[in-house]
């Protein structure tokens, strides 16, 4: 099928990055989850890590638009995310999956990721075409008529995959994207995501080092809702040579800049 | 348009000729996309070869499309409901019924006690709504508030729905107890609108609460009690719940984008 390349996609853009915060603060409950993050992502995979509790989930809340933040400031894809005013085009450039990630049991693998194409606001000439090809780049083609229900925790994570992706984002935020995924749809998920990474900003929120390392382009290391470190992969591993604890060197990089970054606050 | 490729463009096109560059062979396909005429002239260059080729791939694609996978059904009606339904609201749907019947047969066995079918009008779409809009209830919340039609459309939508399944049951009730159907339709608009307008700020489904619990403790629980037909449900209040709906409708609206972030 031939497809029109709008004005809009060939606009050149005109953001230095897709993400970008300085000192911003976000809220989960009262407690300051995010507390003065200052950020930059640009195109590519960045790979969010920290320990339970260092504010990545409510962090990632932030940049999906569904948490407001507190304080500080949040620009997405060179939009102003704090102001009301322009969610809704932003949003249709957005794909997120959140860690707890919910569905209605009764949709059909194809109905829902239509439905939230729709809810995405896609063109309705392009939704069932952008529909097959989600859920074909997740691998769930055989299952696309079975209903969300009779899956599997691996299964229905795809199915979060490829809702996230329907719309093709610029801007993709997955958080825990591989909980449940075997081995073998690990290393297709991180194929695929190096795939999407070439031409949109993709943030993973995982607490597997190995993931990160594996397919990502790009290390952000928070801890206490503030930045600790932004690197190559390579770099960690580089850290990691010199000593830490863990099974990899990149696992004894990361918790040897924690425990440095530990101690010197 | 008016000119056709040249004839010596086409021949070096459909022999692959190295002398032709990139920006010949983009002017002569964007023409051919556009050109039947052009593309039978193509047709007639195509060596033998080359059509058997083109007569394979068409007997392979029509295999494909007989043996292949049926294409999916188009399924408006269940895609429609998708699209405007509100799947946790269903069980209270019973609930909602059942209370409005119960108020019925009471108000029709003691006509002369405060009319309960009005006592209860303004609060009955309340508890839909809460469940509509509660994070508890809706598995997807978090994915559908962050998307672009979170907002106005889905608030709008969810209403609807839930208003369709209120009204229904409490317009037969006040219509078999001869009321006018005023009387419990704009308390019922006007709490709604409230629900909603409070909701943007605290959330829609503790506003539902708070509204509903004030209502039920100040005017039903005494109304019930003293046997008394509170004011506010009298035709004579009609005015000012019109005027109550109608400024709480265009607020609620206009603070439609209170709903699309949660907290
Ligand atoms: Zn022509």
């Amino acid at each position: 099928m031939v497809r029109m390349v709008s004005a809009t996609e060939l606009k050149p853009t005109t953001y230095a990055w897709p993400v970008e915060t300085t000192e911003l603060r976000v809220k989960a409950g009262r407690h300051l989850a995010v507390n003065g993050l200052d950020l930059q992502l640009g195109t590519g995979v960045h790979g969010l890590l920290g320990p339970n509790g260092a504010g990545k989930t409510t962090l990632m809340r932030a940049l999906s638009t569904v948490h407001r933040p507190s304080g500080g400031q949040l620009r997405l894809l060179g939009e102003d995310a704090t102001s009301s005013r322009v969610l809704r085009p932003l949003r249709r450039r957005l794909g997120y999956l959140p860690q707890h990630f919910g569905f209605y049991p009764r949709f059909t693998v194809r109905e829902y990721v239509e439905y939230m194409a729709w809810l995405r606001e896609m063109p309705k000439a392009a939704i069932p075409g952008a529909v097959q090809r989600a859920v074909e780049r997740v691998g769930l083609t055989a299952r696309a008529d079975s209903r969300l229900k009779a899956l599997s925790g691996g299964m229905l994570r795809r199915v979060g995959i490829a809702q996230a992706i329907v719309n093709d984002p610029d801007l993709l935020l997955l958080d825990e994207p591989t909980v449940g995924l075997d081995p073998e749809q690990r290393v297709e998920f991180r194929t695929l995501l190096r795939e999407l990474g070439t031409d949109s900003c993709v943030v993973v929120s995982t607490h597997l080092v190995e993931d990160v390392v594996a397919a990502c382009t790009d290390v952000v290391l928070v801890d206490e809702g503030k930045l600790v470190w932004q690197g190559l992969p390579a770099a960690l591993i580089q850290i990691g040579e010199q000593g830490g604890t863990g099974d990899s060197p990149a696992e004894r990089g990361y918790t040897s800049l924690l425990s440095s970054h530990r101690s010197a606050s | 348009m008016t000119d056709h490729i040249p004839a010596a463009s086409l021949a070096a096109y459909t022999a692959g000729d190295p002398g032709l560059d990139d920006a010949g062979v983009w002017a002569v396909e964007v023409h051919l996309e556009n050109c039947a005429e052009c593309r039978a002239r193509l047709a007639e260059l195509a060596s033998p070869p080359l059509l058997t080729l083109l007569d394979d791939v068409q007997v392979m694609i029509d295999r494909g499309v007989r043996n292949g996978p049926e294409p999916v059904r188009r399924r408006t009606w269940r895609r429609l409901a998708h699209r405007w339904a509100v799947w946790s609201v269903v069980p209270w749907l019973a609930l909602v019924l059942s209370t409005v019947l119960a108020a019925f047969l009471l108000d029709r066995e003691f006509p002369q006690r405060p009319s309960l079918v009005l006592l209860l009008a303004p609060v009955a779409p309340l508890a839909g709504l809460a469940i509509a809009w509660s994070r508890r209830s809706d598995p997807a919340w978090e994915i559908t508030t962050g998307t672009a039609r979170a907002g106005l459309e889905l608030l709008l939508r969810r209403t609807v729905v839930v208003l369709a399944t209120v009204l229904p049951p409490l317009a037969a009730a006040g219509w078999l107890l001869d009321m006018s159907p005023a009387l419990w339709l704009l308390p019922s608009l006007a709490f709604t609108a409230a629900s909603l307008l409070l909701g943007g700020l605290i959330g829609v489904a503790r506003a539902a609460t708070l509204l509903s619990a004030g209502w039920l403790l100040a005017v039903a629980l005494p109304a019930i009690l003293t046997a008394n037909l509170p004011v506010v449900v009298r035709p004579s209040s009609l005015p000012v719940w019109a005027a109550a709906t109608l400024i709480g409708a265009v607020l609620a609206v206009a603070r439609a984008g209170d709903h699309r972030r949660f907290n």
